[in-house]
């Protein structure tokens, strides 16, 4: 594995073995000291197109815990609007010796299109391109159904397994989402079943193929699927309004038929949980009542995200330096 | 003026015929011809086909205004080694070709060039803005003859203005171009609307946007009586209107592109910002549909929207990038490759999709014409024998956007003659063809 630019790249065996390493990163971040020396002398850069204080953060905390040098370029509104071109930005930092490049862009394919163009020899990691992936949200999400709803949620215990037979509701503004796109190829190949539910107008035309069922109708996933997890994404406001596409007439008729409250989460089955990959939009995708309760993991989703960055990027970079191992320097 | 003598070739790809050159004309054809070889330039053309220069309706020469892409002089050079002896220039230079200044000055720049014959194209509506008629009539009546108004680029959106720019035309026998797209459909659009644009995340560019704007034009062109030109169809659906429309009896043609003919939108996949063009790349099924549409001739003409764009206009993420190929120098090669070699299209359906049809469209009237005694000598010898991988950078066109680029297609020019001087002699450019000029002026 060279880059991480989408999770339809990974094989199931690859994606365990990322999950199965967060384990181990997830295990070192229990102890006082948290910093691991494995990535000493390397550099990574944040370089981000879009405002993201979260997703940046997650990464720069995973790099510097694995004791990486670590460079935030904020390039927002390069390229697109005169600026800097996405060339130039990687072949600066590509002088500048980067190791890895995390990249956030507005443009679908940008990652895709610095780790194939040869401005840059260092590693790609994807952390969110336009409307079409988000691998390591992706990532966190699967860690976090593991941790919960595999075995008996003994870290142990799960080491190798996937998710196989689990039932996965997708919720909200599919078309928009790349949250949903990496999910659905991720989910898939980790054995779960993934339904996707959202009105006609937020499914991207052409979804035929992809590994999931489709709904409309929330009420009724909920009794049939009696999902193991629902995740709840984002739904902008914007979007109903003309200007931002006429998707849906009013955030009210979204909520009575798209949000997650209490009466609705009151049908999941017992054991379910509740996700959402942040930041909420409390009271239109998903009511307070919903986002506090116990069975809610978004505030656990954020923390595993730290651990399956460490592990995406120990992967992507620790391996190419001979000798070390994260067994050694865990020691 | 010097004779030439081509010889052994098959005009139309059929029987073997000399064909004698003078004057700017067709002198003689077959034994008559081969029998005045003393003093003649002697082209060997054994086993090429002979066809009528190629025209195309649709080129972009980004003159005025964008320079650092194409010039005319650079833009026609490719013509002419694609087989072209015309080109009709599209309006959206900058300035707009949309007064009879601009486009007078792009018709005299591409006669001082030399290489073919340049007839530049009216912008429907000033600035291309979809709000106000150009002065169609003030272009039509230039030096340029402007016949073809097209806004190409952009789609004349507003039917009321469409059905003002299609009646207007009728005055000088014009046509419209259109450029079929509906804006509110197609608003941010990136990519042809299917399965891979859901895959990529990439903004859909829906099939109804073209053909609801088709369906809309052919039946305005029926109710006012007026030629309507459909420019770069792409989708099985806008095929079955113009059928539909052909059967009964509205008075539309249309055009398809060697890309559409040639590529699909799974070539997106690596988001290589070469296969990004307006309208897009469609799926296997739209190219089957339309090579079917110019096999049985419900498309009318094959034309190349020959759109060069710089490196760093290319270069880039996908979204930032700008639309479009370049064409001229591939296009007969990709028809040879899609449509003659499979068996679907003969060389003379060639010379009618891609020299007759348009010339009579674009109301050229001294181009498209028969390989025949006393007609103008616009030719080309096109060998279809053996392969050639497509070298970008050793284009005649500035710009290297080729889709085709590292492929090999079938086919090349050997020669191509403007009004019985050559262009192009053993596939390279004649250099300084304006000495004819000169010496036509003399």
């Amino acid at each position: 594995m060279k880059h991480l630019l989408s999770t339809a790249d990974l094989s199931r065996d690859e994606a365990v073995l990322i999950l199965d390493t967060a384990a181990q990163m997830a295990a070192t971040q229990e102890r006082a000291i948290k910093k691991l020396p494995t990535l000493r002398g390397r550099t990574v850069v944040n370089l981000f197109y879009e405002d993201s204080t979260r997703t940046r953060i997650s990464f720069e905390t995973a790099a510097k815990r694995l004791s990486a040098d670590v460079i935030n370029f904020s390039a927002k509104g390069s390229s697109v609007s005169k600026g800097e071109s996405l060339k130039d930005t990687a072949l600066t930092l590509q002088a500048m010796g980067a190791d890895a490049v995390v990249i956030r862009h507005p443009a679908s394919g940008a990652p895709h299109t610095l780790a194939t163009s040869g401005w840059t020899q260092g590693a790609v990691l994807n952390a969110g391109d336009g409307t079409h992936q988000h691998p390591t949200q992706a990532l966190l999400d699967a860690y976090t159904m593991r941790c919960h709803l595999v075995g008996d949620s003994g870290t142990a215990e799960v080491t190798g397994r996937d998710l196989a037979g689990l039932r996965v509701a997708i919720v909200g503004d599919v078309l928009h989402s790349r949250v949903a796109r990496s999910n659905v190829d991720l989910l898939h190949t980790l054995g779960a079943d993934v339904t996707l539910v959202a009105p006609p107008t937020l499914l991207p035309v052409g979804i035929g193929p992809w590994p999931c069922r489709v709904s409309y109708d929330l009420d009724a996933v909920i009794a049939d699927e009696r999902p193991d997890a629902i995740m709840m994404l984002r739904v902008q406001r914007e979007r109903m309004s003309n200007a931002g596409g006429g998707f849906f007439p009013s955030a009210v008729e979204y909520t009575r038929r798209y949000g997650l409250d209490g009466r609705r989460m009151a049908r999941l089955p017992d054991h379910a949980i509740v996700m959402h990959p942040g930041p909420m939009n409390r009271g239109l995708e998903i009511s307070a009542t919903a986002a506090d309760s116990p069975r809610a993991v978004i505030v656990e989703q954020v923390a595993n995200g730290v651990a399956v960055r460490m592990a995406a990027l120990y992967l992507l970079l620790a391996q190419e330096t001979p000798g070390s191992t994260l067994q050694e320097d865990a020691r | 003026m010097t004779t030439y003598l081509i010889r052994g070739g098959r005009p139309y790809g059929e029987e073997v015929a000399d064909v004698l050159v003078r004057d700017g004309v067709i002198v003689a054809l077959g034994p008559d011809a081969a029998a005045q070889v003393d003093g003649a330039v002697v082209v060997e053309a054994e086993g090429c086909v002979v066809l009528p220069g190629l025209v195309d309706l649709h080129t972009h020469l980004r003159e005025p205004g964008r320079e650092d892409a194409e010039t005319i002089e650079t833009g026609t050079r490719a013509a002419a080694l694609g087989g072209f002896t015309a080109v009709h220039a599209m309006a959206n230079t900058s300035p707009v070709a949309d007064t009879a200044g601009v486009v007078e000055q792009v018709w005299r720049i591409g006669r001082d060039s030399g290489w073919v014959d340049v007839h530049p194209v009216g912008a429907v509506s000033v600035g291309l803005a979809g709000e106000h008629l150009a002065e169609l009539g003030a272009m039509a009546d230039s030096a340029a003859h402007v016949r073809v108004f097209s806004d190409d680029g952009k789609c004349v959106h507003d039917p009321v203005l469409m059905r003002r720019a299609l009646e207007y035309v009728k005055a000088f026998d014009g046509v419209i171009a259109q450029h079929s797209q509906d804006p509110r459909l197609t608003e941010g659009s990136q990519m042809h609307e299917g399965e891979v644009s859901a895959q990529l995340g990439l903004a859909g560019w829906p099939s109804v946007a073209e053909e609801a704007i088709i369906a809309r034009d052919v039946l305005l062109a029926d109710h006012v009586g007026s030629r309507l030109h459909v420019c770069h169809l792409s989708t099985a659906g806008s095929v079955e209107i113009i059928r539909w429309a052909k059967a009964r009896g509205i008075d539309v043609t249309a055009e398809a592109t060697p890309h559409h003919l040639g590529l699909t939108d799974d070539l997106v996949r690596g988001y290589d910002p070469v296969f990004k063009v307006n309208p897009p790349l469609r799926t296997a099924a739209d190219v089957e549909a339309v090579r079917a549409g110019v096999a049985d001739g419900t498309i009318d003409i094959v034309a190349t929207d020959h759109a060069p764009h710089t490196v760093e206009d290319k270069d880039c993420e996908w979204a930032a990038a700008a639309f479009g190929m370049t064409g001229l120098e591939t296009a007969l090669p990709v028809v040879q490759l899609t449509l003659v070699d499979p068996g679907r299209l003969s060389w003379r359906d060639v010379a009618r999709t891609m020299s007759e049809a348009p010339a009579r469209i674009g109301r050229v009237t001294d181009q498209g014409r028969p390989v025949a005694v006393g007609e103008p000598a616009n030719l080309l010898v096109w060998d279809p024998r053996g392969t050639r991988v497509v070298d970008a950078a050793a284009q005649a066109t500035m710009s290297t956007n080729s889709p085709f680029r590292g492929r090999e297609l079938p086919g090349h020019t050997v020669a191509t003659f403007l009004r019985g001087r050559p262009t192009v002699l053993d596939g390279r450019l004649v250099l300084a063809p304006t000495s004819h000029l000169q010496e036509e002026e003399s």
